[in-house]
């Protein structure tokens, strides 16, 4: 039997609507979820839109889109970023996710060996969370236009007690769930052109199973996911928006060794690359050690620490105690992260 | 519980030696305000990163000189590698080079019209490029100090491809410690040499700076104990009045340094007078490509008229900084008008530039 190309690439009809398109749905993308609705009309209705039954609680929406590069990286893919991305959005709001809709952008040629990889992983993440994928949309641009693939995601959460990022007051205390920059810094290596081998790998993983505990015992004021920016974006913006002031103790910040090693190499701070498993947050400081524990037993929590505490001085800013005893402002950092040279 | 950031290989951050080192340099204060240069942008980035400057006594002032390549890059130079990316030839150039701007445009901006300009991190990459685009000429845009020449100078000794070219705007620092000896009315008490560009020269390299002027030189490494190190060997020459080159950085930097690039350098090279933007002229501070090797060099192989461009916009201190007469705060534009992302002068723009690296690492040394 002869293989046509568009068995193995996707190809400008694949966009076109009709039954090569169908076809693609039911043989290669609707299968891989295993969850398909949250009402009586989903995913396997294909009508134009999907019903969404809601528990009680105040209902959360969030949207991302991703685009990556490279978009398989050591740790995970554009697919498990995706749907990571979003249902850790919900959940660092306090929102337990719900229902998810996922979009996505091909460019004419790409591998649907990929794609098949990119669903399955997005596919895993969900069914372990039990969150079905309620709607979804195809689209294929054409050669060149587009890099690879890009895809969007919208989450439905519902929270019991919304949490936001500017909640946190002074007194309390600033606790990081894991090891720092791991994403950014594995795909800083991981890029065409770097030649770095290393062990390290993204942390993208779902926040809410680490976080629901937590945020049942209560005592979290507020919390965000490190992710563009890294830590020092996401601190930043807390101080800002709540005019306080946050010092930090660098030596208490959990950096992996690979990180740091290749945070000197690039000339690129891993307190400024993106986390896709972490959350950064401030915790009242009567339920620091409770919150502490309930985040430590959890696998991915294991690494979490209290690295500072916020403070009614440099209303806006953030303080780093360097790990040596000097001090200086952690800033807002800028724009996306080029290597030094030399 | 495992703390994988406390491991013996970053016993050079050791908190507890370094506040031994601090307090010692303050048990040392010298009795009247001291200036202490260094000419290197990871010197700066480490000063700034690890918060040294809150460590020091406050006689102490340790400033950044002309220590960027990418900022001292004379618009001129500039300006060539623009006119050559939009004739056609691929321009391959190191990341902050692309966002220079030049005098009507940066690398970056002709890129976005349609030049062909990429980023690389080495010479090799470049020579790369040309082998895997044998129709195109390719130029590689070469800056930075004693540390990346030897890098250069490799690989057109090893029969680069024919569509391979070198527009060198390579700079020696020795010569430009002797410049800054010689601008008054502001005295530079000591320097802190470059670690990485010592190694490839020698520590010896100093000692002409160091005799002539009577200024002491110390060599150091870029981990926080030894820039803490270094500059209490600084004080203490300056207590006993002695002015000579001291190795603070003895694990990486010898008396003779990397003989073999030594060797690669003056076999590629030979010295020139050139421009260094912000400061002007520096006799013997340039790196010509030699005339055996002139089929490489782009500025023979393309012969255009750079026009004279204005180097220095109104306002900016750029040219102070280099010189270490100024701090990034002391500019009006610092932070104003001259952020990272619009950067006025050149000092913003290169990641290792003072102000550049005072933006990102908090704008205030002392908290």
């Amino acid at each position: 039997m002869t293989r046509r190309l568009s068995d193995e690439r996707v190809t400008s009809l694949h966009g076109a609507g009709g039954e090569l398109m169908d076809k693609l749905l039911a043989e290669r993308i609707l299968p891989k979820f295993r969850l398909r609705a949250a009402g009586p009309i989903g995913l396997d209705q294909l009508d134009d839109g999907a019903v969404v039954e809601l528990p009680p609680g105040q209902v959360v929406v969030t949207t991302d889109n991703h685009v990556v590069k490279p978009y398989i990286f050591p740790g995970g893919d554009i697919g498990t970023l995706a749907v990571c991305g979003t249902v850790n959005d919900l959940a660092v709001m306090g929102a337990r996710p719900v229902a998810l809709t996922l979009g996505l952008i091909l460019e004419e040629g790409f591998a649907l060996s990929d794609l098949e990889r990119i669903l399955v992983s997005a596919a895993l993440i969900l069914s372990d969370l039990g969150v079905p994928l309620v709607a979804g949309d195809t689209k294929v641009m054409g050669r060149g236009e587009l890099d690879g693939i890009a895809i969007n995601t919208t989450g439905i959460g519902v929270a019991e007690r919304v949490i936001s990022d500017a909640g946190l007051q002074v007194g309390e205390v600033i606790l990081v769930t894991g090891t720092v920059g791991d994403h950014g810094m594995a795909l800083l290596a991981a890029r065409e052109g770097f030649h770095l081998q290393t062990e390290l790998r993204s942390d993208v993983a779902p926040l809410w199973p680490l976080l629901a505990p937590a945020l049942a015992h209560g005592g979290i004021t507020a919390m965000k996911d490190p992710t563009r920016g890294g830590l020092a974006a996401a601190l930043n913006e807390m101080a800002r928006k709540a005019h306080v002031g946050i010092e930090i103790r660098e030596e208490e910040i959990p950096i992996r060794n690979e990180s740091r090693a290749l945070s000197d190499l690039l000339g690129i701070s891993p307190l400024e690359v993106a986390c896709e498993g972490r959350a950064v947050m401030a915790v009242a400081a009567d339920h620091a050690d409770a919150i502490l524990s309930l985040l430590q037993a959890h696998p991915l929590g294991r690494d979490t620490r209290v690295i500072g505490k916020v403070i009614l001085e440099y209303s806006g800013r953030v303080i780093l105690d360097t790990g040596i005893g000097g001090r200086r402002f952690l800033e807002m950092p800028l724009g996306d992260p080029v290597p030094r040279i030399c | 519980m495992k703390r994988e950031h406390r491991e013996p290989s970053f016993q050079l951050r050791d908190p507890a030696r370094a506040r031994a080192l601090a307090d010692l340099l303050r048990r040392h204060a010298p009795p009247d305000p001291v200036r202490i240069v260094h000419v290197c942008g990871t010197h700066e980035m480490a000063i700034a990163q690890h918060g040294l400057r809150s460590l020091l006594p406050k006689e102490v002032e340790v400033l950044e000189g002309p220590g960027c390549p990418v900022c001292v890059t004379p618009t001129v130079d500039l300006d060539r590698a623009v006119k050559l990316a939009e004739g056609g030839a691929v321009v391959c150039t190191f990341g902050d080079m692309t966002r220079v701007p030049g005098t009507r445009v940066t690398l970056a901006e002709a890129r976005a019209q349609g030049a062909d300009v990429r980023v690389v991190l080495s010479a090799s990459d470049a020579v790369d490029v040309a082998r895997k685009n044998p129709g195109r000429d390719v130029v590689f845009f070469a800056v930075g100090f004693e540390t990346t020449t030897p890098g250069t100078a490799a690989v057109l000794l090893d029969a680069p491809p024919p569509n391979f070219y070198v527009l060198a705007s390579h700079k020696l620092i020795p010569p430009a410690l002797e410049a800054l000896m010689s601008v008054p009315p502001i005295r530079i008490a000591a320097f802190l040499a470059p670690g990485h560009v010592s190694t490839v020269i020698g520590a010896q390299a100093y000692r002409s700076v160091a005799e002539r002027h009577h200024v002491p030189v110390v060599v150091a490494g870029f981990e926080p104990l030894d820039i803490l190190y270094a500059i209490a060997l600084v004080l203490r020459q300056l207590r006993e009045g002695r002015a000579e080159v001291e190795n603070a950085y003895p694990r990486a930097v010898d008396e003779q340094g990397n003989l073999r690039a030594q060797a690669l350098l003056s076999q590629a090279f030979e010295p020139c007078d050139a421009v260094w933007r912000g400061i002007g002229t520096i006799p013997g501070s340039g790196m010509r490509i030699r005339d055996e090797l002139g089929r490489w060099d782009a500025v023979q192989a393309f012969p255009i008229e750079a026009e004279e461009g204005e180097e220095k916009p109104t306002g900016c201190l750029c040219s102070e900084v280099l010189l270490a007469r100024a701090v990034p705060t002391d500019c009006s534009l610092f932070r104003s008008s001259c952020t990272p992302l619009s950067p006025v002068g050149p000092c913003m723009v290169g990641s290792e530039g003072a102000c550049n690296v005072w933006y990102r690492y908090g704008g205030r040394p002392n908290l």
